[in-house]
Parts: C-alpha cells; sequence; structure tokens
C-alpha cells in the first residue's frame, strides 16, 4: 500500500484501490499493464477487441488487407529503384521518355509510403482493440510553500552573492562585462554594417549612366550586347530598353541603370515636351533629345523594371504591383502604389551619331528610402 | 572455471536491467508509454505541419549537396539546351544542375518546395483550428505565442529558400525585399546596404541567405519546435467536452499501442502525399525563369502563396507618401506600411489576443476542454474577420492574373481589393456572429424539444402537430424534459440517433449483421416504436 501511494504521490484519486501485488505468478500481462497505467494515474475504462473472438473471419480479412498493402508498398518500392535504375532519365530536347522520369518516381515512391501509411493505419484503428482512459491532468500547481522557498532560494543567491552590499564588486563587473559585450558585437557591427553613402560617386544617388565611371566622358545608350544606339534604330512608338556602354553596364553590377529609350509620336513629344519644362523641380528640363525620351526601368515603389509600355496612352506598367506611370507627363504616378515619379534620363547623340546620356540620373533611381530627398 | 552458458531468452530483460541500472529510466519510459492523448481529426493538422518539417530537413539536406551558393558569374553548361551558354550565376547553374543533371534531384527539389507550401499551409489551418477552438486560451497563451514565431520564421525560411536558385523570378523578390528594407525610416538605407553588402544586389546576398536558410533559420525552426511540442506534452493536449471528459482529466488512448501507430502510419501518409505531388505537379520551374537580370520581368510574377497576402497588400495600397520637410527633407514611402508595419504586426499582434480575451471576459481559469465556435460567437467573428482580411489580400497578391484570365480591369481589380478589404471582414464578422447565434439557439431548440422526426400527426380535434423525438426522459405531460447544452455535438437527425440502422459493412458481401442499437455512449439509445404505429395508422387513412 505505502508503495502504491509513493508512486501516486501527486493524484489523490488512488487511496481506495488495492495494490497489486507484481509477484503474484497468475497475474496477466494486460493486468501488469494496466497496473502501470495506474501509477500514472490512468484508470484504463475500456479495453476491447473489435472482434467477436480471436482468428475471426473479418479480422483474417483486415489482416488479409494489411498483408497486401504492405506486399505492394515493397513492389511499388522495387518500381521506384528498378525506374530509378533504368530508366532514361538525362534531359533531352523534345518529347522523351525521360520526361516521365520524375513523375514515375513520385508516383511509385508516393504510392508505396502511402501504401505503408494506411497499412500502418489499419493495423491500428481496425485490428487494435478499441481503447479508452482516463488520465489525471494534474495541472498541480506548485503550492504556495514550494514557490515560497524556491523564491527564497533565489533571492538568497543573490543575498550571497551580495551584490548589493558590495558596491565595488557591482560596478567592477560591469565594466568587465559590458566591454566583453561589445567584443561579442563589434565584428557583427563593424563587419556586417555598410555605410551606403560612404563612396566618393555616392551610389544611391549614381548609375552606370554617371560620367565619372567612363573616365569623365558621356555614357552611351547601349544594347544588352553593348552595341550603340543611333536615333534611327527606334521607329516611332517604338522602345527599346538600353544600359550604360561601359564595362559590364548591362550586368547586375548595374542593377540599378537600365532605361528604357522611348521614340515618341511627334504629338505625344511635344506634350511630354511642354510637360519637361514645366517641371517643378527642373530635374527634367532639356532631358529630351528630339521626339526621344528615356526613363529608369526600375520602378520607385519596390524596384521591378517597370517594362510593360502601353503605346496608345503612353503609360508605363510594372507587373509587380500594377504601378502606372504618364510618359507625357513626366513619368508621373497615375495609378497604383508607387507615389515618387520616375527618373528621367537627360539624353543627347554625340558626333558620331549615337546616343549618350548628357548627365547621370538627376535624381535617385529605384525604390524610395528615408533620406532621398 | 565454469563458462556459464548464455541464455538467449533473459537477454533483452538482462540488458534492459544493465541499462536501467546506469540511466534508470524505467519509471519515465513507463510514464511516456502510457501518456494519453485525445483523438480528433483536427488535432492532426498541426502534426502535418512537423511531417512536412521533417520532410524539409531530409530533402534539404540532399538538396545542399549540390548546390553551390554562389553568385559567381559563369558560362552554363549544363544539358539545358536552352540555356546553354547564357552567363548566369553559380547558384542558379547548380539549381539548374539539381533538376536537370543530377538523377533524381528534381524530385528531390519539387519535394522540398512542396513540403514548405504544406508545411505554411498546416501551420496556418492549425492555427485557425486553435483559434477557433480557444485552445489558445490559459495555460496555453506561450504555445500559441510560440506558434506564431513558428508562422514567420517559416515565412523566412521560404523567402530566404526561393531567393536560393537565383532565377529570375527569384531576384525580382529579392530586388522588392531590398525595396522594403529601403522604405524603413530613418535606416532603411543602412539596412539594405548592410544585408546586401552594397548596392543592390551585390555579391554577398546568396551565400547570406543560403546560412540563413540552411543553419540560422531551420535552427531557430527546431528549437522552437522542440518547445512547442515539450509544452504540448507538459500541459498535456487539449479535447472536446463529452462522455467522461472534465477539465481535469485526458480522455483518450494510450501513446502505446494504438496513438503512435497511428502517427506512424500518418507520417507515412504525408510523405507518401507529398512525394507523389513533387513527381506529378510541377512547381517552381526556374528553368523558364531565366538567370535574374535587373531589366527583365513577367507579368504573373507571383511568390509562393503565403507570401502573396504581403504581396497583395502591397499592390492594395495607395500611393500615399509622407513627407517630412526637415533639412532637405525625408520621406516614408507607403510601401513601408504594408511590408513593413503590416507583416509586423499581422504576425506578432496576434500573440497578445489571448490575453485581451482573458480580460474581456475576466477569465484566469485555466482552460484544458475546446470550445465549439459557436459557443463563442465574437472570437469566431474575429477570426472570420481575420481569415477574409487574408483571403482578400492574398487573392489581391495575384489580381493581374485574375484580372487577365477572366477579362477584368487591371484598375477595377485593384479597387475592388481595397474596398473588400475594408467592408468584407466587418461583414464576415456580423455574418459569423449570427450563424453562431443563430446555431446556439437551434441546438438549445433540440435539447428542449427534442428533434424533428417530420412525422405530421393529425389529433383528434383536426388540428396537426410535428411529432419530435426527445432526447432525454419526458414529464407526466409526455413533453420533454429540458437538457443542459454540454458544450458538444447535439444530435439534430433521427438518424444520428440511430433510428435508421448503422449500414452494414462489406463491400461484396456484408461481413456484420445489422447492429442491435447504436452503441455511443454520447447518443442515447431510443425506442422508435410509438413513431412506428403513428406511421403505419397514418398510412390506412
Amino acid at each position: 500500500m505505502t508503495d502504491v501511494k509513493h508512486h501516486g504521490a501527486h493524484g489523490a484519486q488512488d487511496g481506495d484501490r488495492p495494490a497489486v501485488d507484481l509477484s503474484d505468478p497468475t497475474l496477466t500481462r494486460f493486468e501488469i499493464v494496466r497496473e502501470g497505467a495506474r501509477r500514472d494515474d490512468i484508470e484504463i475504462v475500456t479495453y476491447e477487441s473489435q472482434f467477436p473472438h480471436p482468428g475471426s473471419k473479418q479480422e483474417k480479412r483486415i489482416e488479409r488487407a494489411i498483408a497486401l498493402l504492405f506486399i505492394l508498398a515493397g513492389a511499388l518500392a522495387m518500381a521506384f529503384l528498378a525506374v530509378y535504375i533504368f530508366w532514361e532519365w538525362e534531359f533531352e530536347l523534345g518529347w522523351t521518355l525521360s520526361d516521365y522520369f520524375t513523375p514515375l518516381l513520385g508516383i511509385t515512391l508516393g504510392f508505396s509510403l502511402m501504401c505503408v501509411g494506411f497499412a500502418i493505419l489499419a493495423w491500428a484503428k481496425k485490428l487494435l482493440p478499441h481503447e479508452i482512459s482516463i488520465q489525471d491532468r494534474h495541472e498541480a500547481m506548485s503550492t504556495d510553500e514550494d514557490r515560497q522557498i524556491t523564491g527564497q532560494t533565489m533571492v538568497y543567491t543573490v543575498d550571497e552573492l551580495g551584490v548589493q552590499r558590495r558596491p565595488l564588486l557591482k560596478g567592477a563587473v560591469a565594466l568587465g562585462l559590458a566591454p566583453l559585450g561589445l567584443v561579442a558585437a563589434a565584428p557583427l557591427v563593424g563587419g556586417l554594417i555598410r555605410n551606403p553613402h560612404k563612396n566618393e560617386t555616392p551610389e544611391m544617388y549614381s548609375t552606370g549612366f554617371n560620367p565619372a565611371f567612363n573616365n569623365g566622358q558621356l555614357v552611351r545608350l547601349t544594347r544588352e550586347d553593348g552595341t550603340p544606339i543611333r536615333p534611327d534604330d527606334v521607329s516611332v512608338g517604338g522602345q527599346m530598353t538600353v544600359f550604360p556602354g561601359i564595362p559590364h553596364g548591362a550586368t547586375n553590377e548595374w542593377a540599378d541603370s537600365p532605361t528604357l529609350l522611348i521614340h515618341l509620336r511627334s504629338t505625344d513629344a511635344e506634350a511630354a515636351r511642354q510637360a519637361n519644362a514645366g517641371d517643378p523641380n527642373e530635374h527634367n528640363q532639356d532631358a529630351m533629345w528630339g521626339n526621344y525620351i528615356a526613363y529608369s526601368k526600375i520602378c520607385t515603389h519596390a524596384g521591378c523594371p517597370a517594362s510593360l509600355y502601353e503605346q496608345q496612352t503612353n503609360r508605363l506598367l510594372c507587373p509587380c504591383h500594377q504601378s502606372q506611370f504618364l510618359i507625357t507627363d513626366n513619368a508621373r504616378p497615375i495609378f497604383g502604389p508607387a507615389s515618387r515619379r520616375l527618373p528621367q534620363l537627360p539624353i543627347t547623340v554625340d558626333d558620331e551619331g549615337f546616343f549618350v546620356a548628357s548627365s547621370d540620373y538627376r535624381e535617385a533611381i529605384g525604390p524610395d528610402f528615408w533620406e532621398r530627398p | 572455471m565454469k563458462r556459464r552458458k548464455l541464455d538467449i531468452g533473459a537477454l533483452p530483460g538482462a540488458t534492459a536491467k544493465q541499462l536501467d541500472d546506469r540511466f534508470q529510466v524505467a519509471t519515465p519510459l513507463r510514464r511516456l508509454l502510457n501518456k494519453v492523448f485525445p483523438d480528433h481529426w483536427s488535432f492532426l493538422l498541426g502534426e502535418i505541419a512537423l511531417f512536412s518539417f521533417i520532410i524539409l530537413l531530409l530533402t534539404g539536406t540532399f538538396l545542399t549537396l549540390f548546390y553551390d551558393p554562389s553568385m559567381r558569374e559563369i558560362e552554363y553548361e549544363g544539358s539545358y539546351t536552352a540555356l546553354r551558354g547564357v552567363e548566369m550565376s553559380a547558384a542558379y547553374a547548380s539549381s539548374l544542375d539539381l533538376s536537370f543533371d543530377v538523377r533524381g534531384g528534381l524530385i528531390m527539389r519539387q519535394m522540398h518546395h512542396w513540403a514548405a507550401l504544406l508545411f505554411m499551409a498546416s501551420i496556418v489551418v492549425h492555427m485557425a483550428r486553435v483559434f477557433f477552438t480557444g485552445a489558445f486560451r490559459k495555460p496555453r497563451e506561450a504555445n500559441w505565442a510560440i506558434g506564431l514565431i513558428l508562422f514567420l520564421l517559416g515565412f523566412l525560411a521560404g523567402f530566404t529558400g526561393y531567393s536560393l536558385p537565383d532565377d529570375g523570378l527569384s531576384g525580382t523578390g529579392l530586388r522588392i525585399a531590398s525595396a522594403i528594407m529601403l522604405s524603413i525610416p530613418v535606416v532603411g538605407s543602412w539596412i539594405s546596404s548592410s544585408v546586401f553588402g552594397g548596392e543592390f544586389p551585390g555579391h554577398l546576398i546568396i551565400g547570406r541567405f543560403y546560412i540563413a536558410h540552411v543553419l540560422l533559420i531551420p535552427g531557430a525552426l527546431l528549437g522552437l519546435i522542440s518547445a512547442h511540442l515539450a509544452l504540448v506534452f507538459k500541459q498535456k493536449h487539449t479535447q472536446w467536452p463529452g462522455p467522461m471528459r472534465t477539465n481535469s482529466n485526458v480522455v483518450g488512448e494510450r501513446m502505446f499501442p494504438r496513438y503512435a501507430l497511428k502517427q506512424g502510419g500518418f507520417f507515412m501518409l504525408v510523405f507518401g502525399v507529398v512525394a507523389l505531388m513533387a513527381g506529378l505537379f510541377q512547381i517552381n520551374p526556374i528553368w523558364l525563369f531565366g538567370p535574374y537580370r535587373a531589366a527583365e520581368v513577367s507579368s504573373a510574377s507571383q511568390p509562393d502563396w503565403y507570401v502573396m497576402f504581403m504581396d497583395g497588400l502591397v499592390r492594395l495600397m495607395p500611393a500615399w507618401q509622407i513627407d517630412i520637410p526637415i533639412g532637405d527633407g525625408y520621406v516614408i514611402p507607403p510601401l513601408f506600411w504594408p511590408a513593413v508595419v503590416g507583416l509586423g504586426a499581422l504576425t506578432t499582434g496576434p500573440i497578445f489576443y489571448p490575453f485581451i480575451e482573458a480580460r474581456r471576459y475576466k477569465d484566469k481559469k485555466s482552460h484544458h476542454l475546446l470550445q465549439r465556435p459557436r459557443d463563442v460567437p465574437e472570437r469566431t467573428g474575429v477570426g472570420a474577420m481575420a481569415l477574409t482580411f487574408f483571403v482578400v489580400a492574398t487573392i489581391s497578391g495575384g489580381n493581374d492574373v485574375i484580372a487577365d484570365k477572366f477579362h477584368i480591369s487591371l484598375n477595377a481589380m485593384t479597387w475592388i481589393g481595397r474596398i473588400g478589404l475594408l467592408v468584407l471582414p466587418p461583414l464576415a464578422y456580423y455574418l459569423a456572429v449570427r450563424i453562431c447565434l443563430g446555431l446556439q439557439q437551434h441546438d438549445r431548440e433540440v435539447l428542449a424539444h427534442g428533434v424533428e422526426t417530420g412525422i405530421i400527426k393529425r389529433l383528434p380535434n383536426g388540428r396537426f402537430v410535428e411529432v419530435h423525438q426527445p432526447l432525454g426522459p419526458v414529464d407526466e405531460h409526455g413533453h420533454p424534459v429540458p437538457l443542459d447544452y454540454a458544450g458538444w455535438v447535439v444530435p439534430k437527425k433521427m438518424n444520428r440517433l440511430g433510428a435508421l440502422g448503422p449500414a452494414v459493412r462489406g463491400f461484396f458481401y456484408p461481413i456484420e449483421k445489422p447492429a442491435e442499437a447504436p452503441t455511443s455512449p454520447g447518443m442515447p439509445p431510443v425506442q422508435p416504436r410509438e413513431e412506428r404505429k403513428e406511421l403505419t395508422s397514418g398510412g390506412q387513412q
């Protein structure tokens, strides 16, 4: 009796139940299991077979089904291996057998695993006895005494250290540990944090069209392959993505530089010129060359290329968040989440008849940021 | 000296004894084997997340064996002909190799991606279950908070993960991430510059995302998942109300043999479904997107589904820029509100919900019994509101695709989203509360009057009345004694009372006899004899 009480110390419900003598040879295994459960304050209320008697017809039937599932799983796993080893898998252009490699792997592996899953589930749900057990939840709150003791122990520890009484130590610890903490933070802070404004040509405000990156020469507008562009190359109403004509100008090294060069129809060009002339902060004045106009392709909202050009309405649409910009009005945002116009690249034509940027962008390109103005 | 004969039969017992002498595991092991778990299908949703996480660890480890987290520009020379000779990053090239030049690599990649989508989906559904049934109440507030942090970590794991292939789509995602960092007031440009190691895209980001994706975030996930499970273990699972079930016990099955076996089977099932999807359904075909180029994007650029709500919020945000006219002037771009404030608030705000609700109901007790959503209409309404918000935002994340496929104006879609985001959630709240109250009322009605039998009786005076089957005892006038609502399903149809008898099992031939009477302890047996009499007499009239 004392033994049982000891094990059930946190639960009070086992007082009226006789102790089980585990050395009793007549005990069945289930009785031992039930006794174990009781010691954990679990009462097995029902535990009954799903079948009227062992070896019944239903039981055999379910057994056979489970066996079949396992065998099927094995067969499918073998099929997986066979496909993996023998099936043609290397990619070839066009319609080939290798197109079916991954689907076959998926089908064989997937169904094999599912067979195992169903087999185990059927074993548990159909063959094992139904059970209802009740366990005491024991949200045994610590007693107030325990709480008091733990609290006092912790306070006692602080007392013993005597930080309150020993101000010298307090100061010394602070002086000793704070610098050490800073040491831990130093490589992270010093190595990771990077000032975006430290370069001579400030990276947030300059692009590949800055003559500083071209030995002071004006930078040509080029195609992706680096060839320069003549005015004749863009037909009326047409557009072209251009890059700075410097080494690697079309690569992600200069991810802020892609620009859209548009050849406007003469009426639209007139409207755009007037809008440029009336630009309140004078960034866009004299930026066009003839009927040609160039805007940064990097959306001022989230930086996607605003590349869908609607010729009839002179709108540029960014496919990421559907900001729309009116080309003939300083690329003013007219719909969507963008709040800032696309910067215009001032362009002209050099002595050899190729487009050049007459200067870098006159305002920061790309997504907006705190200190941009 | 005589050698003692080895007794094979006693060997396991002897080994176990030796082990227990050293580690004293017998008692704790017995407790573990015996631990009782309540059972309900809705408790398995979180398991799906756990199992997906295991699949993610397994397949992810395989992927790391071939992936090269480098932004070095190289010329692709693999077997995918369409991109041969194209300049691309080593990361993208190795991702292509994983898809084309590693035998079975594609299915691993797709399993990883599908498991990630399933991971996030099951977290969301599991969270909804926990919310609507009140499982987050005291003492489980901490686990609710951990769950929300797990969602946020999963979100970050997903984002860092799909950035790694460095294809056209993921580069666009990175570009947007950089813009989101830039939008943070005061320190935005410093954060972006620090994270990317310079101006976007720099040369470091893939390597940094790689270590975050394979070590830092999974480490945090693993730690928090362990804490999550340990708390479930320690605090024991909640259960639905029902016969024998109280706030101070757990009614169910012991972990062994049945419960653990069912878990194992379920894991295999989840694993199998993921493998099947990975084989049959293409996901993230990076070879179609090409390498990332800052000047290129295509329409229908959608992130993974669990990021779409944020993308949708970004799309719907009006162009409200805040200018601060100090010095040269400063600016807070509109992107800041949905992407930084919105994401932060939506993932951390709900952490406080359990405390808010407890305060509102002045409820300081511990709760281990779940509540049916209908019984707490306000909470259900709040949940319906949140879900509606999430769905509208998610749909708006694909509004360009919807506009394209259904020939709706793109601008109209944006406006529908903007208005819907404000109007639909309150509407959902109102409808959910009304539906809850209606269901509550019907429960009470059935408990008071009994189940409608569908039988109309004509009284001698010519009146017609409907016959109700009482659920409990009747008083001397034959009127049912009203029953108390027990917080659980009230049977509302005669066949739930066993009136029609259960279907006979067996496909080709019956393998069991029809049961004599229903045996479920929650549903008392009925004697439908009187009603049957009424029926026959009705037929003779």
